[in-house]
């Protein structure tokens, strides 16, 4: 098998990619056929729990009120559930204490943590096993209450435990998650002239969207000036670089094409799924790009379709800066031309040639429990069932991209990149 | 503005480690160096990252490098500069910027290594770096 088959090794000349998931094998005749989860698996509910401020519930209640809603959405029931999937948010032993307290009957289970991308990673995930005929129906949840525990999420050093390898070479100095994003900024300024005023209009853009939404943490318009003058949390990102700080949670319901089309909901068809991790090689840093190069041709290509094809993107917004690298990097610009492509509205739905986050993202909505990537495919696929709201929907959209990235930028993260189909 | 000392936490050494932070408390900063493929890396770890070989060892950096990036945490108190820093001998590594003015770093900037003590007595002192 040629790499050169996939049709993006010209594109990455640098990396050596095995699609992830694909089985390919030679019949008579010497036709390649490949696996994959294309068509195998379907988005059939989906909730995003209404709470910003969580004071009152459980993490656990949160996370069983967000399985829930989703079930309700999808018009399934807690017995329908036989696979389920919880990421490091989950209180107690990885799934276990969850599928506990909720009361489920699985054959499939699966606690894969890579931070705020894992909820979009899942759903790869699910896709893999309904596709396998490991479960038909996969329950998908987050919820956190970082505000409720008054936690300093952006601020306070995070220590992931002392075994950690590279905890004594990094904690030492103090690193944040604001500052590691902020130090791709900077490196990102500098190597392809980006400026502060370009990274505001991906706030702007989701301030836009999200003054339509009730629920949003954030509802008022800024401007880029208003972005630019707020305050200097940690050079060159401002407050309003920043995302918010919310409780909550929400669920995914992911089914088999039986399952799905025995519902009322529209159909929403997965149509490739890419993951990927990167790290610091070994001190050979590169701040100025995200998994997303890899995760996002995996998808792509496993979807069949091209950047340009999408009628909408979720792109995980924990700062301005996320978005703009991880547009370069799924293959919306060319590297370095984030800052123009983001420039004078163009993420704005109506006005721009991409509508992002049409929610308000993490940035104005709702970030809950410090990872934004299970309501990244949220408004995917609201925005693919044409429930968005009516002042942010997309017309007629067909075709979707939901992409997390979890852990750091700065450091060690992992990308995930889903692609969605209205069918 | 005019950087202010921390306290830096003092780091947690392991089996893997204990050799690094000994020799940080002679005011050496080591880095990982592979007899297989001839690469560097940093942090220093028991197999090599870049080809998997488990003949590594430590070998003393001369502790001049340039500013690959920083940022200021201005809400941070004291504010402080965090920083990664390319070595001359290749690995860029995670550190601070101290002795320095936190308004004027720059990228590309030359920076020495100096060691910073922990708050622990008798702790390994950190690897940081300040202007040339
Ligand atoms: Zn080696």
């Amino acid at each position: 098998m040629q790499l050169s088959e996939y049709g993006f090794s010209k594109h990455y000349p640098r990396l050596v990619i095995v699609p992830r998931g694909v089985v390919a094998y030679k019949k008579k005749k010497g036709v390649v056929k490949s696996m994959s989860i294309n068509g195998k698996a379907y988005i059939a509910g989906v909730y995003e729990h209404p709470t910003r401020k969580a004071v009152d519930k459980s993490l656990a209640q949160l996370h069983a009120e967000s399985a829930l809603g989703a079930l309700a959405d999808a018009g399934l029931t807690k017995d329908d559930v036989d696979g389920y999937f919880c990421a490091g948010d989950a209180p107690g032993l990885g799934p276990l204490s969850l599928v506990d307290y909720m009361g489920l009957n699985l054959k499939h289970m699966d606690a894969t943590e890579t931070g705020g991308s894992s909820y979009v990673l899942h759903v790869g995930h699910a896709a893999e096993a309904i596709a396998m005929g490991k479960c038909s129906v996969a329950l998908i949840t987050l919820a956190g209450r970082p505000r409720a525990e008054g936690m300093a999420t952006g601020t306070a050093p995070r220590n992931y435990g002392s075994s950690a390898p590279d905890v004594a070479f990094e904690f030492p100095f103090g690193p944040t998650v604001v500052n590691m994003y902020a130090m791709c900024a900077q490196r990102h300024m500098y190597e392809y002239g980006t400026t502060s005023e370009q990274l505001a209009w991906i706030k702007v853009a989701a301030s836009h969207h999200a003054q339509y939404n009730e629920h949003a943490m954030l509802r008022n318009v800024v401007t880029v000036d208003e972005v630019v003058n707020s305050p200097m949390i940690s050079d060159p990102l401002h407050r309003l670089d920043c995302c918010v700080i919310s409780d909550g949670g929400g669920a995914i319901i992911v089914t088999s094409p039986e399952v799905a089309k025995s519902l009322k909901r529209p159909l929403v068809k997965v149509l490739g799924a890419g993951e990927a991790p990167k790290h610091q090689m070994g001190g050979k840093i590169d701040l100025t790009y995200s998994g997303a190069r890899w995760s996002g041709p995996l998808a792509f290509e496993e979807a069949r379709v091209k950047p340009s094809d999408m009628k909408y993107a979720s792109i995980y917004d924990s700062f301005t800066i996320t978005v703009l690298m991880q547009l370069e990097d799924l293959g919306f610009c060319e590297k370095g031309e984030g800052g123009k492509f983001v420039s004078d509205g163009n993420l704005i739905s109506g006005t721009g040639k991409l509508p992002f986050n049409t929610d308000g993202g993490g940035l104005c909505n709702n970030h809950p429990a410090n990872r934004g990537g299970l309501t990244k495919v949220i408004e995917a696929v609201r925005q693919l069932r044409g429930e968005a709201h009516p002042k942010v929907q997309v017309p007629n959209c067909d075709l979707a991209l939901a992409h997390g990235t979890g852990g750091s930028l700065g450091t060690r993260h992992g990308s995930a990149t889903v692609i969605m189909e209205r069918e | 503005m005019t950087e202010q000392k921390r306290v830096f936490p003092t780091p947690i050494a392991d089996p893997d480690t204990e050799q690094f932070w000994s020799a940080a408390k002679d005011n050496k900063l080591m880095i990982g160096s592979c007899n297989s493929c001839g690469e560097k890396h940093y942090y220093p770890r028991g197999m090599c990252p870049h080809c998997g070989s488990s003949d590594v060892e430590l070998v003393q950096s001369l502790g001049k490098g340039v500013i690959y990036s920083w940022s200021v945490l201005r809400r941070a108190e004291p504010p402080f500069a965090i920083a990664y820093v390319t070595l001359d001998e290749g690995p860029t590594m995670m550190t601070n910027i101290i002795d320095c003015d936190l308004d004027n770093l720059k990228i590309g900037q030359k920076v020495e290594l100096k060691f910073s003590p922990t708050e622990e007595e008798n702790g390994a002192p950190v690897p940081t770096f300040k202007p040339v």
